[in-house]
């Protein structure tokens, strides 16, 4: 009967194996908030504005299957609802790209603001798909279903957590403490729920809404990249340097 | 096993339902995995907070494996206490450890690590059940001749195959590291039993064991692209779609009887010699 102690030998080898180079890599350093709390100077600053155009095949939204899912059918009253990871608006823009200035802000100790960013649960999706949040803003998630979720945010950057939210519960507030562009979050009673967050050191950011543009106010003059992220088509990034009051325009494209 | 134990009827069919069970929890484990439930139960040994949660969405897959873990735990302890042989405490301590390890796993949310590790614990004990069920069918011959050592590896080999794969389903490993592992381990599990195939067709005791690994571990390459091209196909899709779970489970339970195949055959020729000795056949003494 000695033959299988060997196997939990081989066990504790693949053990070893699976977890080399595995694991949790060394997550950056907390963003730190140094020097006096510094807002936006929209009144003085420069503005980058553009839109975010799509070119090529128009695409359908990929049916989502609540049949197994009988509550999260119903609230959805007979209307089959679609994936949301694609969503063209009519002007032939794209919307829920999440817009940043990712290098050229000065570091400094911006102000985060005291109003959390709001993530809904209504009809088994998760409202808006696409967020923004500074580091260390309030998150508030809330459940207006009549069925149970749990939020599972799943970072690189940040640590991880998964919570269950019933029919009723009062809002959730959390943050995150690092930069992460972006952080998915996902609700696996629910495996088609899916919402991006975007978190920032600065206010500089936005998301793209029914008509595909954005708006970035009051930024320091200066030169800045600005990086389009969209969860399928991925990144793009553009260079731009603005002046004091200065407005710029820059449109992204992404072909599908 | 005790001696006053084997070939009762009642424990070959108590380690037959322990078996088949573990069978079942393997699909089930499949299913978590596959429609992405994993962590639809936060908490840990309760469900939502209660024994029984509210069975809706992944949560019914994640209950489901949890409440046949439990049947297994407690055939698996009933049987240790009974027999009291080290092969039945290993499978009480292995089956107590994969639970905890479950329940690491929801606590502390290390999905890619713990999840392989729990992967590879679920194929071990599902080997360790295929043993206890050999063990209670008959007394075995003494061994007789030289044990090849090719179905142990092939056994070795199917294990870490399905531990490869368990890493490759978690994001951890490309999948060229799976191809390539059932390239060799098809290449270990032929090498054991075409040699048995040829020297003793006539022999049905060590025929049906070879015939079983082959055909079992043939079956398991065209499941596996059939997941992966499953997969492929619904890579955009907004949840797991039924024909990549149904190919993708299968596969893993596959995997498995590929590996309780391979424990068969492994004591059935460390009991039966092959050809090239002198071989007690099946109701004929040693010459």
């Amino acid at each position: 009967m000695h033959n299988f102690l060997r196997i939990p030998a081989v066990l504790v080898f693949a053990f070893g194996l699976t977890h080399c180079g595995v694991g949790s890599s060394e997550k950056p350093t907390e963003t730190a908030r140094t020097g006096p709390v510094v807002s936006p100077d929209e009144a003085n600053g420069a503005t980058v504005s553009g839109k975010i155009a799509y070119s090529g095949t128009p695409r359908a939204g990929k049916l989502i299957d609540m049949s197994a899912n009988p509550q999260c059918e119903h609230t959805h009253k007979g209307h089959p609802l679609t994936a949301d990871d694609i969503v063209i608006n009519s002007n032939g823009t794209l919307r829920n790209v999440f817009v940043w200035v990712k290098t050229g802000v000065p570091a400094q100790n911006w102000a985060v603001p005291a109003t959390p960013v709001a993530i809904d649960q209504q009809s088994c999706m998760y409202h808006p798909h696409v967020v923004g949040a500074m580091v260390g803003q309030k998150i508030r998630i809330s459940n207006d279903d009549p069925v149970n979720h749990n939020i599972h945010p799943i970072p690189m950057a940040n640590e991880e957590w998964n919570e269950t939210q019933s029919a009723g519960e009062s809002p959730k507030l959390r943050s995150f403490s690092r930069q992460e562009v972006m952080v998915p979050v996902k609700c696996n009673v629910h495996p088609w729920m899916r919402a991006y967050i975007g978190v920032v050191a600065h206010p500089f950011y936005a998301v793209t809404g029914d008509d595909g543009s954005f708006t970035i106010k009051g930024l320091p003059p200066g030169t800045y990249t600005i990086q389009t992220w969209h969860e399928k088509f991925g990144t793009q990034e553009m260079q731009v340097t603005v002046g004091a009051k200065e407005s710029k325009a820059v449109d992204f494209s992404y072909k599908g | 096993m005790h001696l006053n134990t084997v070939g009762e009827p009642w424990l070959q069919r108590y380690t037959s339902v322990l078996a088949a069970c573990t069978f079942l929890l393997v699909i089930a484990g499949g299913l978590v995995t596959s429609n992405d439930a994993a962590l639809s139960v936060p908490d840990w040994p309760l469900s939502w907070g209660r024994v029984v949660p509210v069975l809706e969405g992944g949560i019914r897959y994640e209950f489901a494996h949890r409440a046949a873990a439990l049947v297994v735990t407690i055939l698996t302890a009933m049987l240790a206490f009974r027999l009291r042989t080290a092969l039945a405490w290993v499978a009480l301590g292995t089956v107590l450890t994969q639970a905890a390890l479950g329940g690491l796993l929801v606590r502390f949310l290390d999905p890619k690590g713990a999840a392989i590790v729990h992967a590879a614990l679920a194929q071990l004990f599902f080997g360790l059940t295929v043993m206890l069920w050999l063990g209670a069918r008959t007394s075995w011959p003494a061994r007789n001749g030289s044990v090849p050592p090719a179905p142990h590896l092939a056994t070795i080999a199917l294990f870490l195959q399905s531990v490869l794969g368990a890493a490759v389903r978690h994001g951890v490993l490309g999948p060229i590291s799976h191809v390539g592992g059932a390239v060799i381990a098809t290449g270990v599990v032929m090498w054991a039993a075409f040699p048995v195939l040829i020297s003793e067709m006539e022999n049905p005791t060590l025929r049906r064991p070879a015939m079983l690994l082959l055909s079992i571990t043939f079956s398991q390459i065209f499941l596996g692209i059939g997941a992966w091209m499953s997969r492929l196909a619904n890579l955009d899709a907004p949840q797991p779609m039924p024909m990549m779970v149904l190919f993708t489970v299968a596969h893993v339970a596959v995997g498995a009887l590929a590996f309780g195949a391979s424990i068969v055959l492994a004591k059935t020729l460390r009991h039966y010699a092959p050809a090239s000795a002198s071989i007690p056949r099946e109701g004929m003494a040693a010459a």
